[in-house]
């Protein structure tokens, strides 16, 4: 019992070291003072101006739209390509891996400038240009959590069913999708995470006008970060809380599972 | 099922890397083998071999191997404990865990900061407490918090899916064998999630090793690790070459550390999830 | 097959996603590259709204991103607004375009001084229109600071050890050493920035850290007793803690203009004269003033200003104040490269 109570209190304190810095930030978007080091009281004049900044508004629009956008290609992409790799020889296997990992080795800012001088050769820079390059270092993210699913799961069932006659297609759509979302659904959820947080990629990709979230906070370090931003941060923050938790309630209803706990 | 045909699906893929992976990653191999006139030179390629260099490299990966040893000393408990409290909807924990990067990197930093600097929310409280005062701002203690900080989501998520596949009949086995709490730990689960671990520590340590925002802010740009030094040489010294070549060199020793730790990363079932 | 059209369906949708991005750019557009935060976003509106000339704005950190940016070719930017050095750096490699300021409507409006201050950067005024200026200095917390300050020397003397900021940026950084050491700030004799390096290194056990933008912060937060920082900075920090005062050392500092240059990319040269020409007007010039408190050199607005910010030498510094600063000029390659090395092996100590 002793030791139940204190595998409890470690979790409680893992979970606190890792939401201590949240909890600063949902509090100084309550702080009336614009520093960010010092209290003037309570306030929650910063919500009510987010909706009025129209820079805000659009950076949101622009970092939603990217990060789905990014993460649904990347999807995409990723799991024919999981398929594919599935499907090839040791060393083509090999071979595959190691480019997929190069986007995650690489620094940031080297991956940065170097598409950067390769979109500029053929194409404007823009929001399409950002958007290429976060599908580039999103798809690592999608084929590493799905091809771990498929090498576990039973190939069996898939040919079984195109012995009775069903079109691999068919089969495709009715057993394996089924048993692979869960790896699916992790690295779109990855991917869109990736998209939202990254910001030196974006920067040297991105066209005038075209701001996200991230290049906007950062041009506004100079000058001292608008609380509007904190504001921003700690909405999204709840939004993301509220619908883990539905997703949570709806998923005690469900008896399934078991599913979910496999993965 | 006919794998030759199975392949073709990769072909957008593939294609996709050329485009945009390995010809960008051309681009920079080029600039590193050559001068600002554009002649081929190894000057950068060795560059890391000055003794600034040399030094920050050792801190960077002094550091990111702290950080990691750090991030499997706080993952690997938790693991356990949530293993044996048949914690099974491991859905709900990532969520918990990656919830957090929802918040802007940038701003989580900053807040980390306020949390730990002289004046910060921590040494505020401690002073109520009169319990002293923590003075780890702009020092690699700093810089090595706010790397586990960022990276421990990456150690839970393999780590955690890894301890939670191991059957309980194995551990129930090797009980029923004889072996005692310290050999259970020992002989059964640490072997089984190794590659757990290992994917682990190639998570955390490759973006801890090419990091810069973090020993930016929390270093007090005291302290200078390689992706400082590259950073600067792409966005203020300008000198593209010796960015290119230092970076080569970073990606290079990257990929041994990776190949290190993740040897049998093609086998693993848990590389993030 | 149909795996086949699957392809072929991913590979369309992916040139399709592309596509979008090529939409052809009106005349009557400008592309305007500026620091972040360096102009009242409503300026940018009201522009449109008076001349139908609609603005594409992209915001950059530093000069170096800028060049970078630039120089990539990726987008044709009119009008750029940057440092002193890198108006320089653009003016020889002769990516901006000559204007006749003096035809503009507003051109009385900027301070005559200002025109030969940049000289030293844009000798005959032919490219560049000042937009902000200011001084770099100590911020300091009178609190904690009893003696005076009035010189660098109170960030080598050791009394403030581990709580002083220093600029992490190359050049300013060795402003400091150069300028304390009674040497001029764009020296190129090697000896001299040796020295100043030796010193920058020997100080750096003192520095409890080098900032840039948090150095304001860090200061009002009283992490920190003093710092160098801009001008504008310091006007932004008094209002967040009383306590604090600025300071430019009487052996002198950098005098820093940030103006804008029209780009030889830029096809419509009335409509980017049409925008310089606006924010030269004193209502346009005043609303950026107050969004921005970092100096203006435009005169009539500093003339209508109130007599206690006018007063205030971190907002409107005297000539007086001035005497000793110099505006940085481009260094040579190889001075350059000696700065990177040295200041590599200074933050690397």
């Amino acid at each position: 019992m002793m030791g139940k109570a204190l595998g409890k209190i470690y979790i409680v304190l893992v979970v606190l070291f890792m939401y201590a810095p949240i909890m600063v930030l949902i509090a100084l978007s309550f702080n009336a003072s614009k520093s960010r080091v010092i209290w003037g009281g309570f306030t929650l004049k910063w919500y009510r101006t987010l909706f009025e900044s129209s820079a805000i508004i659009s950076a949101i629009g622009t970092t939603l739209l990217l990060a789905l956008l990014s993460a649904a290609i990347a999807c995409i992409i990723g799991l024919t390509a999981s398929l594919g790799i599935y499907a090839m020889k040791k060393r083509d296997y090999k071979i595959m891996l190691f480019f997929t990992n190069i986007p995650l080795l690489n620094a940031d800012i080297v991956t940065g400038i170097a598409l950067m001088l390769w979109f500029v050769k053929f194409m404007p820079l823009g929001f399409s240009s950002v958007l290429v390059a976060h599908v580039t270092f999103n798809i690592p993210y999608v084929i590493l959590c799905i091809l771990p699913k498929l090498e576990t799961m039973d190939i069996r069932q898939f040919e079984a069913a195109r012995d009775l006659g069903a079109t691999s297609f068919y089969a495709f759509v009715k057993i394996l999708i089924p048993d692979l979302m869960p790896g699916i659904f992790a690295g779109f959820f990855m991917a869109f995470t990736m998209s939202m947080d990254d910001f030196v990629i974006t920067y040297f990709t991105k066209g005038p006008g075209v701001n996200t979230l991230s290049t906007l906070i950062y041009g506004e370090i100079r000058k001292g970060i608008k609380p509007e931003m904190y504001a921003l941060s700690s909405l999204l923050f709840f939004i993301v809380l509220i619908m883990l938790i539905i997703v949570n309630i709806s998923a005690r209803d469900n008896k399934d599972k078991s599913d979910l706990a496999a993965y | 099922m006919n794998k030759n045909r199975v392949q073709v699906l990769s072909i957008p893929y593939i294609l996709w890397v050329i485009g945009f992976t390995v010809i960008p990653l051309i681009f920079v191999v080029a600039k590193a083998a050559t001068n600002a006139e554009g002649d081929f030179t190894f000057e950068y390629l060795l560059a890391i071999f000055d003794p600034v260099h040399r030094k920050a490299l050792l801190l960077s990966v002094c550091l990111a191997f702290i950080s990691s040893v750090i991030c499997v000393l706080i993952s690997y408990p938790a693991a356990l404990i949530l293993k044996s409290a048949k914690f099974k909807d491991t859905k709900i924990i990532m969520f918990i865990m990656i919830l957090p990067m929802w918040m802007n990197f940038i701003l989580r930093i900053l807040a980390i900061q306020l949390l730990i600097s002289k004046n910060g929310v921590i040494n505020h409280l401690l002073s109520v407490l009169h319990l002293g005062q923590i003075d780890i701002i702009n020092t690699p203690i700093a810089i090595v918090i706010g790397m586990v900080y960022d990276y421990l989501p990456y150690m839970l998520l393999p780590v955690l899916n890894c301890v939670l596949a191991i059957p309980d009949d194995i551990i129930e086995a090797g009980k029923d064998l004889g072996a005692g709490k310290f050999h259970v730990l020992t002989k059964i689960l640490i072997p089984l999630s190794l590659s757990g671990i290992g994917s682990g520590i190639t998570m955390v340590f490759v973006p801890s090793m090419t990091e810069f925002v973090i020993a930016n802010i929390l270093g007090g740009g005291k302290i200078q690790l390689l992706g400082n030094i590259i950073e600067q040489e792409f966005s203020v010294s300008m000198n593209w070459n010796l960015g290119s070549g230092l970076s080569l060199t970073l990606m290079i020793f990257v990929l041994i550390t990776t190949l290190l730790f993740g040897r049998n990363s093609a086998n693993n079932r848990n590389f993030v999830l | 097959m149909k795996k086949k059209s699957v392809c072929m369906l991913l590979v369309l949708s992916m040139a399709l996603c592309i596509l979008p991005g090529c939409g052809t750019k009106s005349s009557d557009t400008l592309t305007v590259f500026n620091y972040g935060e360096y102009i009242e976003p409503e300026m940018l509106e009201k522009f449109t709204a008076e001349t139908g000339i609609k603005v594409n704005y992209e915001e950059a950190t530093t000069p170096e991103e800028m060049y970078t940016k630039y120089t990539a070719g990726a987008i044709s930017y009119d009008l750029l607004c940057t440092s002193d050095y890198m108006i320089k750096r653009l003016i020889d490699e002769g990516q901006a375009q000559e204007v006749d300021f003096s035809s503009m409507e507003n051109y009385g409006n900027i301070d005559e001084k200002f025109w030969t201050l940049s000289q030293s950067f844009d000798p005959g005024n032919k490219y560049a229109l000042p937009y902000f200026w200011g001084t770099v200095g100590i911020l300091y917390n009178t609190k904690k600071v009893s003696k005076p300050v009035d010189s660098w020397d109170v960030l080598f003397d050791g009394e403030y050890a581990g709580q002083i900021i220093m600029q992490d940026s190359m050049r300013d950084s060795f402003m400091v050493a150069l300028k304390y050491l009674g040497y001029s700030l764009n020296t190129t004799d090697e000896a001299q920035i040796r020295e100043a390096a030796e010193l920058l290194k020997s100080q750096k056990a003192d520095v409890a850290s080098y900032l840039v933008d948090e150095a304001r912060d860090e200061i009002v937060a009283e992490n920190a007793v003093m710092g160098v920082v801009y001008s504008g900075e310091a006007y932004l920090g008094h209002d967040f803690n009383n306590d604090l005062e600025y300071v430019i050392p009487k052996e002198g500092s950098n005098l820093w203009i940030d103006s804008w240059i029209v780009t030889s990319k830029c096809k419509n040269t009335e409509a980017a004269k049409k925008f310089l020409d606006f924010l030269c007007r004193e209502d346009v010039a005043n609303a950026n003033f107050e969004f921005i408190y970092y100096s203006t050199p435009n005169k009539a607005v500093v003339d209508n200003m109130d007599e206690e910010l006018r007063a205030n030498t971190a907002v409107v510094p005297t000539d007086e104040s001035i005497k000793g600063c110099e505006v940085y000029e481009a260094l040579d390659a190889d001075t350059t490269s000696l700065y990177n090395n040295l200041w590599k092996e200074i933050k690397s100590e």
